[in-house]
């Protein structure tokens, strides 16, 4: 297997508490210990519920945040050792999306001049290449060459969403970071987003990191998962063997609390009690045990590592 | 079948906008028997909103009831006294949980203060027209609202009486919400997706204590949803409405078995978790301002003939409990459910 694009050694982040006068109460542990890697041509998706620092992984993962510690090698460079050029250079192919890639649209520009603005800034290019390389994304994404000369109130959102994709396909990225891209949407819309994820990851050779609190979504698109709960992963795996046989207690729970038409109904006999506590005031030893239905004293002394399990898989808990 | 508590008959509401005219919802029908639960379905914009503020009477300044009857309990609320909907209904007999349960407190008084005032007003225990809050009926209210904090399974409610909204997680501040929906002992609860805002642990959490509470008490509930797995879960019945028309309503489990009106069909096969192919609907939800004419589905839909441009056809029943209001229904079963 070739080298990963995106590998992640025991990186933390976490952000100071404060109180009125500045001093520092606290710490809260957004990301805390999180190793990962991505393979190249791979969909790897994220999921947890609010708070459980899988936007704070891909902003630390971008350098929108700097890790507090920990290692991030992208393309086998380690992105906080480089030189600030160097690092900038490195960051072209690595690209952000966020919620609503629309939205980020300066509604003074035409589409065509946002599109070309990446070009103008990263790469040598002349004004016909450039031109011609906006084109062909345009195309990618399935809008009419006639849009480049509008502004982003002249088209409707989904098309503004296509643009704002289109814009981070311009330099070429290898990885692209997706985070929620389709929350907010109906479903019918939501079921052509990710059709045109897809193509676009086929034509563009891309690698995704998929991060969402929607396991359907995530079922359907990614071919590991990684589940996070807290600022830790808590399980990873192929994406079909963890949605049969789950093995950490959360990663049960959150599957069951997904409602399934036509399946069994969550609301006759969900188990999971309580709500997660907060970062910034953790429970000892393992993290799920508040709320856990296994939990025995062991867990509240020792904190269960992430382990490779008999299949390949990793869970981090004492009794999987 | 047993006697309705809520019947909406061709409800027609539009909204004055900059862009003009907005016809919101076209002559929408649908009907509630006590005890039950139904789902109102349909993605953004089509109008489950409007419909469920104007069943509660609380629609905005600028919308027009442009005609139909809203009968609930046997009388017409558009026609009504609307002191007497303000003194009866509106609170009393129908209440509501909202979605947000953050922006619908008010961040400045206690969550007590705010359950408190709400009895002062809707306390099933006030007499019609009473003005003043005895001290023995506003100790009555305190001890009603104790027991059904608790009863939503909210820990220490006599410390919770004291807290400000932020201090709850948005799970407690729903668990909240819907005490405070069931407090004045409501017949009706509209429900505008209350658990979208919600994690799925704790929507799962959310769902089952709504749906034990409506049961043990014979309350209905219109629960407005885009969530179809969310329906799934709670609903006994779900309407299917699209750009201010219904289109389709059926009991849960034919309605997932075996949609008829193809907008429903392929809704479903728009679901993530439904195995086909991901498919989508081929264009956009039409402007309510210049709606299509007839069907307002008919530009997207795959099976659309003259007669679908013409009129949008009345309710029929091509199976026991399963209207649909569309010209050209499947009738061959195709759903995601097995049967």
């Amino acid at each position: 297997m070739n080298a990963p694009v995106l590998a992640l050694r025991d990186v933390h982040m976490h952000f100071p508490i404060r109180d009125a006068w500045g001093r520092r109460t606290g710490w809260l542990r957004a990301v805390d210990g999180v190793s990962l890697s991505v393979a190249r041509g791979e969909i790897l998706g994220v999921v947890g519920e609010s708070g459980c620092g899988k936007t704070t992984l891909g902003k630390t993962i971008v350098g929108i945040h700097r890790a507090s510690s920990g290692e991030i090698r992208f393309e086998g460079n380690e992105i906080g050792a480089l030189s600030p050029s160097a690092g900038h250079a490195l960051r072209r192919t690595l690209q952000y999306c966020y919620q609503d890639p629309g939205a980020s649209l300066d509604p003074h520009w035409k589409i065509g001049r946002a599109l070309e603005e990446p070009l103008v800034i990263h790469t040598k290019l002349s004004a016909d290449e450039r031109r011609a390389r906006v084109r062909e994304v345009l195309a990618a994404v399935g809008l009419p060459e006639g849009h480049l000369d509008l502004y982003p109130h002249e088209i409707s959102g989904g098309q503004q969403r296509r643009v704002g994709l289109a814009r981070i396909l311009m330099l070429r990225p290898s990885l692209v970071i997706l985070d929620e891209p389709t929350s907010g949407l109906d479903v019918s819309v939501q079921a052509t987003v990710l059709r045109l994820f897809l193509e676009l990851r086929e034509r563009f050779d891309l690698t995704y990191l998929f991060i969402s609190h929607d396991l359907a979504v995530v079922r359907l698109v990614s071919h590991r998962i990684a589940v996070m709960y807290l600022g830790k992963v808590v399980e990873t795996g192929e994406t079909e063997a963890v949605f049969a046989t789950p093995r950490h207690p959360y990663t049960q729970s959150l599957l069951a609390a997904v409602p399934v038409v036509g399946g069994r109904r969550v609301t006759e006999d969900f188990w999971l009690e309580g709500e997660p506590p907060s970062p910034g005031n953790l429970p000892t030893g393992c993290r799920f045990r508040t709320r856990c239905p296994r939990a025995e004293a062991r867990c509240a002394a020792e904190e269960p590592e992430l382990r490779v399990l008999a299949d390949g898989r990793q869970a981090a808990c004492h009794f999987a | 079948m047993q006697a309705e508590l809520l019947s909406v008959r061709d409800l027609s509401v539009s909204f004055v906008t900059e862009g003009g005219v907005a016809r919101v919802l076209d002559a929408v029908s649908l009907s509630l028997a006590p005890g039950e639960i139904m789902g109102l379905v349909g993605e953004s914009g089509c109008g489950k909103t409007t419909l469920a503020r104007a069943i509660l009477g609380a629609l905005p300044a600028n919308a027009n009831v442009r005609g139909g009857a809203l009968l609930f309990d046997g009388r017409d609320l558009l026609t009504l006294d609307p002191s007497l909907v303000a003194e009866q209904v509106r609170g009393r007999a129908i209440t509501f949980v909202p979605q947000d349960p953050y922006s619908s407190f008010s961040p400045l008084f206690t969550v007590g203060d705010q359950i408190m005032e709400l009895l002062r007003w809707k306390s099933p225990g006030r007499r019609a027209g009473e003005r003043s809050w005895s001290r023995s009926r506003r100790r009555a209210d305190r001890e009603r609202a104790l027991a059904l904090l608790r009863t939503v399974q909210l820990p220490d409610p006599e410390h919770l009486l004291r807290k400000y909204p932020h201090e709850l997680s948005g799970g407690q501040r729903q668990r909240v919400m819907i005490a405070m929906a069931l407090l004045p002992e409501p017949k009706l609860v509209i429900a505008d997706e209350p658990t979208t805002a919600l994690d799925v642990t704790i929507q799962a959490q959310i769902l089952k204590l709504l749906r034990k509470l409506a049961t043990e008490r014979g309350v209905s509930v219109l629960f407005a949803t885009h969530d179809l797995g969310t329906a799934w879960e709670i609903c006994d019945r779900v309407t299917v409405m699209y750009a201010g028309q219904e289109l389709e309503t059926a009991p849960i489990a034919d309605f997932f078995r075996a949609p008829m009106v193809p907008y429903t069909r392929l809704l479903l096969d728009s679901l993530p978790s439904s195995g086909s192919a991901l498919r989508g609907i081929v264009g956009d939800v039409p402007s309510l301002v210049s709606p299509p004419s007839g069907c307002r589905f008919h530009p997207r839909c795959p099976r659309a003939s003259d007669a679908c441009r013409a009129d949008h056809p009345a309710a029929h029943e091509p199976e026991q409990g399963h209207q649909v209001r569309c010209h050209h229904p499947h009738l061959q079963p195709a759903g995601i459910v097995a049967a």
